[in-house]
C-alpha cells in the first residue's frame, strides 16, 4: 500500500469515528424518548382514548352525595356530600359523579374504586338501565372478595341513585365487555337495582345491589316451622355453554 | 372417557362394569342444546370427590351426575373450596393464597361435617379450577344437599367470618316448566336464608366483631345453585402470617357443622322422583 493510500484511509477512519461521536448521542437521545413511549401503560392510552368529560362553569353547582367506605376495615358505605357543577343531562351527569367517584375520597383508605380505573363510557338506555363501561383496571385492581367487589359496586350504584334520578338499573361492562364476575366473585351478568322505585323491569333480571344490608327474614312469621323450597322446582335446565 | 349429555332426557341408575363403576342416578334433565359434556371417570382430576362418615372419611370419587344414598331431608353438603389452578384468588403480601387456604381449610369442614353424621361432596381435592357451572353442576345432581362455598376476603376486619346469600332473584320457569339454569338459586333463597342465619348464628359466638346474621350478595356461584347455598368469607388475606387464618380454622368447621345440624330439621325434601331437591 503506498503512503497515499495509508493516508486516505487513516483519513477515512478518522471521519467515520468522528460522525461516529457526533451522531450516537442523537441515536441514543431517540431511542430513549422511543423508550419512555413505549412505557406508557395500556391504562394511560385508554385514558387519552377515553371522552374528556366537559365541565361548564355555567352548571349549577349542586350538593352531590359520593359513597365511599366508612372505614379502612368495615364494609359498608357513608355519604360524603360535597358541591359539583352538574350538567342536567343524565349521561353527561352520571360521567361526572362516577369520575368524582374514582378520584376517590381524601383519604385513600375509603376508597371504593382502584385509582387506576377509568370510566370508558356511559350509556342510559331508554328504560332507565344505565351502562358503565370501565377500564379493566376495575376487574384487576379491585381487591378480591365478596365484600370488596360488592362494595365497590354498591358504591357506584349509590352514588347513582342520590345523583342521578333518570337511572334505574346498573350494568357494568369491562372494557366493552360483559364479564361474568368483577374480580372473581361478584356476578356481573345481571341488572344491579338503583332506584327503588317502580318501574319496568329491563331485559335482564335485577341483583339487589345492597350488600351491607341484613339479608331479609328466614322466613316470616305465618312460614311452618318446616321449610321446604318456595316453589317446587321440578326440572332444571342445563347451562348453555359459550363457545 | 366423555359422557354426552345432549339430548338426555333422564337419567337413571345406570352401571358400568370396567373401568370401575359408575352410578348415574337422579334426575338430570338436559334443557339447552348446548349441555356440558362431562367426564365421569373416577381417576380423572376434578372429579367430585364423595366422603360419608360410614366410609371412615375415606375419598370415593363419583361422577358430576354421581348419586349417593337418597334419603328425604338433608344429609350431603357439598363443600366449595373455591379458586384453585390458574385462579389463585386473593392475595397476601406474604404471598398467601387464597385457593391453597381454603384447601385446607374444606378438608377440616369435611372432618367436622362427617362427625356430624352428614356425607360429603367436595368440588375439588387438587389445584384444579372448576368452573362455575361444573361446582354448581354438582351439587344440582345431588338430592337433598346444602351447598357451602369457603372464601377468604382481601378486605375486612382480621379475625371475622361472614356469610352470605344470594341477593334477590326473580324466580322464573319458561313455557315447559323449566327452571332456568341461571336462576337455579331463586326457588331456594328463603332456605339459604335460614341456613346462612344459622351459621353466622354459630360464627358469632365464635369469632367477635363478625355480623349477626347473614349478609345477601350478588355471589356469581350461588345463582346456579339449586339447593340451599352459602358462601362464607373470612377475614382476611393481609394477614402478616398464615398462622393466623390457620388457628381460625377448626372453629369455622365446627360453626358450620352445627349449623347445617341446626338446619337439618328444618329442611325436608319433597320425595317426587324427576325432580330436585
Amino acid at each position: 500500500m503506498t503512503p497515499r493510500w495509508k493516508f486516505m484511509v487513516v483519513a477515512g477512519l478518522i471521519f467515520v469515528v468522528l460522525g461516529a461521536a457526533i451522531y450516537f448521542p442523537i441515536l441514543r437521545r431517540r431511542v430513549r424518548r422511543a423508550a419512555r413511549q413505549q412505557q406508557q401503560s395500556e391504562e394511560q392510552a385508554r385514558r387519552e382514548l377515553a371522552q374528556p368529560i366537559t365541565v361548564n362553569p355555567g352548571d349549577p353547582r349542586v350538593k352531590t352525595k359520593l359513597f365511599w367506605a366508612s372505614d379502612a376495615m368495615d364494609s359498608t358505605l357513608v355519604p360524603v356530600t360535597v358541591e359539583l357543577p352538574l350538567a342536567n343531562d343524565p349521561v353527561v351527569r352520571s360521567k361526572q359523579v362516577l369520575n368524582t367517584l374514582l378520584a376517590g375520597p381524601v383519604d385513600a383508605e375509603l376508597r371504593t374504586l382502584p385509582p387506576d380505573a377509568v370510566l370508558l363510557a356511559f350509556y342510559l338506555m331508554p328504560d332507565g338501565t344505565g351502562i358503565a363501561d370501565f377500564s379493566e383496571a376495575l376487574a384487576t385492581s379491585v381487591p378480591s372478595g365478596i365484600a370488596s367487589e360488592q362494595l365497590a359496586v354498591d358504591s357506584i350504584a349509590r352514588t347513582l341513585e342520590a345523583n342521578v334520578p333518570q337511572v334505574r338499573w346498573l350494568r357494568i361492562l369491562i372494557h366493552g365487555q360483559e364479564v361474568e364476575t368483577l374480580a372473581g366473585h361478584l356476578d356481573l351478568t345481571g341488572a344491579f337495582v338503583v332506584a327503588t322505585r317502580p318501574a319496568a323491569a329491563p331485559a335482564k333480571p335485577a341483583v339487589a345491589a345492597a350488600s351491607a344490608e341484613k339479608a331479609p327474614a328466614a322466613a316470616p312469621a305465618s312460614t311452618p316451622a318446616t321449610l321446604t323450597p318456595e316453589k317446587a322446582p321440578g326440572k332444571l335446565a342445563q347451562p348453555e355453554r359459550k363457545p | 372417557m366423555l359422557l354426552d349429555v345432549r339430548n338426555v332426557i333422564r337419567m337413571r341408575t345406570i352401571s358400568l362394569a370396567g373401568a370401575g363403576s359408575l352410578a348415574l342416578a337422579g334426575a338430570a334433565m338436559v334443557h339447552s342444546a348446548q349441555a356440558p359434556q362431562t367426564t365421569p371417570n373416577a381417576q380423572t382430576p376434578g372429579a367430585p370427590v364423595v366422603t360419608s362418615p360410614q366410609a371412615g372419611g375415606s375419598a370415593q370419587a363419583v361422577s358430576t351426575f354421581g348419586a349417593l344414598v337418597q334419603k328425604s331431608g338433608l344429609n350431603i353438603v357439598v363443600l366449595d373450596a373455591a379458586h384453585g389452578g390458574t385462579d389463585p384468588g386473593a392475595r397476601g403480601t406474604g404471598g398467601i393464597r387464597e385457593s391453597e387456604i381454603v384447601l385446607d381449610l374444606a378438608t377440616q369442614v369435611r372432618r367436622a361435617l362427617e362427625l356430624a353424621g352428614f356425607q360429603v361432596v367436595l368440588t375439588r381435592l387438587g389445584n384444579e379450577n372448576p368452573s362455575f357451572d361444573d361446582r354448581s353442576a354438582i351439587a344440582n345432581a345431588q338430592r337433598g344437599a346444602v351447598f357451602v362455598t369457603l372464601h377468604i376476603s382481601s378486605t375486612g376486619l382480621p379475625g371475622t367470618v361472614r356469610v352470605y346469600v344470594n341477593s334477590d332473584l326473580a324466580a322464573v320457569t319458561d313455557s315447559n316448566g323449566l327452571i332456568p339454569w341461571d336462576r337455579a338459586q331463586a326457588p331456594f333463597l328463603g332456605l339459604s336464608r335460614k341456613f346462612g342465619d344459622l351459621v353466622q348464628g354459630m360464627l358469632v359466638q365464635r369469632f367477635k366483631g363478625s355480623p349477626d346474621a347473614a349478609l345477601a350478595a350478588g355471589v356469581r356461584q350461588l345463582r346456579t345453585t339449586a339447593a340451599p347455598a352459602i358462601a362464607v368469607e373470612i377475614s382476611s388475606i393481609v394477614v402478616e402470617d398464615r398462622a393466623e387464618l390457620d388457628r381460625m380454622a377448626p372453629s369455622v368447621a365446627d360453626a358450620i357443622a352445627r349449623g347445617a345440624a341446626a338446619f337439618k330439621p328444618s329442611y325436608v325434601v319433597a320425595n317426587v322422583p324427576g325432580t330436585l331437591p
